[in-house]
């Protein structure tokens, strides 16, 4: 799949801007007034920055309101509605903080249970496509809920729940990617089943349809990129998981290496979740001979 | 909107014949032309005399090889457009409802005034059905010509499918596969129709006939023709040694 930078970015601060929330929701940090207010402009500059960024891949962003409609069916549209909703609960909760130097427990808590939930949205917007089977795999949500989770603690200076977190989602990650690599076999589709024509004989792309590449080529053929493959994995899971664990477990902490230890964190999701769509097969590849 | 019906009275679609396809790219052409020139926002092209052109289409044709255990290879010219699936995972998904199957007769179409272009059913479905329009930043896809079927300003003759209409080899077919005794139907059934990747559960409406076997002999005059001599004799055979000493 393409991994656009647009959704890279929605995926990876928005996570962290709702992780954020989750544990103010629950009093974590305990603070109040103008120091509640940065965490909160933080978060919030996180959550909804991500989102403003998933809508810079829509062709027609001015219709976007319309995609409220749907949470029936469509986990793009829950996630949207969850968002909103935690946005708003979580905004009422910050005005009591910041303004009024009280804490409606209720109310954060309501809200980081609908953090959580939007965590769980944006993870099923993959997840549930079948089409690229590394998605469609109980990993992608427990990823997601990790790294926004972990994230989170970070950002919030829980500092106990962040290093559980670290090694957790490292773990988690490479456990993802063995489990991965082996999914598109798993499913069975190949270009013998695309086509039917596996009860003649194997089958061979003989001419493509267009001369160069088209929407579907760009969008979902996406094999550049895949070569760096296992040295971007060994540096991911470096910098979002042992790095930083390393400087908070060995390291005095100060707000100086917290930073470093956000930097690396950051900077390794952006490289696992580059991976997590430049790695990622979908069917529609085997028409072409490719994956 | 996007919850799917759980029957449709019809369930229009096609049935491509690959063993009578000639690959011949009309269907493309004639689809490309009719959806261009009417309902819907038109199928753009993008640097379309330039180095790198390409654009939107609802139908492909692709061209497979395919080699059995034993004898010939086959070539095999496979067109693809929207199978209009009777549990359709592009509609589902669809995070404003632009996407809907119709009750009346399981067409799949994009209500383009809603479509905010998220590409989301383009990932979600499994063919390839569904191209993203980059002038219009709407997704299109194949409408079974919804606007030829039932138009009765067209002459009735003219009331199928563009592709289908179009197809000097009759290789496509178009017609209500939910009914068991429509031709379409009756085509499928003694020709042994297939589903594309049945195994992702989709339930594709549009079918495909195999190819019929091919003769195990078609050529009797060729062991006719196998060389008289190896070794050239002769003059023939002087002229390669001394030829060979040079």
């Amino acid at each position: 799949m393409h991994p656009a930078p647009s959704i890279i970015f929605f995926t990876v601060f928005s996570g962290l801007g709702f992780g954020m929330l989750a544990f103010m929701g629950l009093g974590k940090p305990d603070v109040s007034g103008f120091t509640a207010f940065i965490f909160f402009f933080i978060a919030y500059a996180l959550a909804v920055g991500g989102l403003i960024s998933s809508t810079f891949h829509l062709g027609n962003p001015q219709r976007a309101l319309k995609a409220f409609s749907q949470w029936k069916t469509s986990w793009l549209s829950r996630e949207g509605c969850l968002a909103v909703a935690t946005l708003l609960v979580m905004g009422l909760y910050a005005i009591g903080i910041i303004f009024f130097n009280t804490r409606i427990g209720l109310l954060g808590l309501l809200g980081a249970i609908l953090a959580f939930c939007t965590v769980i949205g944006t993870s099923m917007i993959y997840g549930q496509i079948k089409t690229v089977p590394r998605w469609h795999h109980w990993t992608t949500p427990l990823i997601y809920i990790g790294y926004a989770m972990t994230g989170g603690a970070l950002m919030t200076g829980q500092l106990r729940i962040a290093t559980a977190g670290l090694v957790t989602i490292g773990a988690l990650q490479v456990v993802a990617w063995i489990i991965g690599d082996k999914r598109f076999a798993e499913e069975g589709s190949t270009i013998e089943t695309a086509t039917g024509l596996g009860t003649i004989g194997k089958v061979r792309m003989f001419e493509a349809p267009h001369s160069s590449k088209n929407y579907l080529m760009k969008e979902m053929v996406h094999v550049i990129g895949r070569k760096h493959a296992r040295n971007l994995r060994i540096i991911g899971v470096l910098l979002v998981s042992l790095i930083p664990w390393a400087l908070l477990m060995f390291f005095p902490f100060n707000h100086f290496m917290a930073l470093l230890a956000v930097l690396a964190h950051v900077a390794g999701a952006l490289t696992t979740r580059w991976l997590f769509f430049a790695e990622a097969e979908h069917t529609v590849g085997l028409y072409y001979g490719q994956r | 909107m996007t919850q799917l019906p759980a029957q449709t009275d019809k369930k229009l679609g096609l049935v491509i014949d690959l063993d009578t396809c000639v690959g011949c790219h009309a269907c493309v052409v004639s689809c490309k032309g009719w959806n261009t020139e009417n309902y819907g926002a038109a199928l753009s092209d993008q640097n379309a005399y330039g180095k790198d052109p390409s654009g939107t289409f609802l139908n492909r044709v692709h061209s497979y090889e395919v080699q059995p255990d034993q004898g010939a290879a086959q070539t095999i010219h496979f067109p693809k457009s929207c199978l209009h699936c009777e549990d359709a995972p592009c509609v589902t998904v669809c995070p404003t409802g632009a996407s809907y199957k119709r009750v009346e007769d399981g067409i799949v179409l994009v209500n383009e005034s809603d479509c905010i272009g998220c590409g989301l059913c383009a990932w979600a479905c499994p063919y390839g059905a569904r191209e993203l329009d980059q002038a219009e930043g709407v997704m299109k896809k194949c409408t079974l010509c919804v606007d030829r079927i039932y138009n009765e300003n067209l002459p009735k003759e003219d009331r199928q499918p563009a592709c289908v209409r179009t197809c000097p080899a009759g290789a496509r077919h178009f017609g209500d596969l939910g009914d068991e005794n429509s031709d379409v139907s009756i085509l499928v059934k003694t020709r042994g129709g297939f589903d594309l990747m049945p195994e992702q559960g989709t339930k594709p409406v549009n079918k495909y006939l195999p190819p019929r076997p091919k003769d195990e002999q078609i050529d009797i005059l060729a062991p006719l023709l196998e060389p008289v001599a190896a070794e050239p004799t002769g003059f023939l055979g002087w002229l390669d040694k001394t030829l060979e000493k040079l």
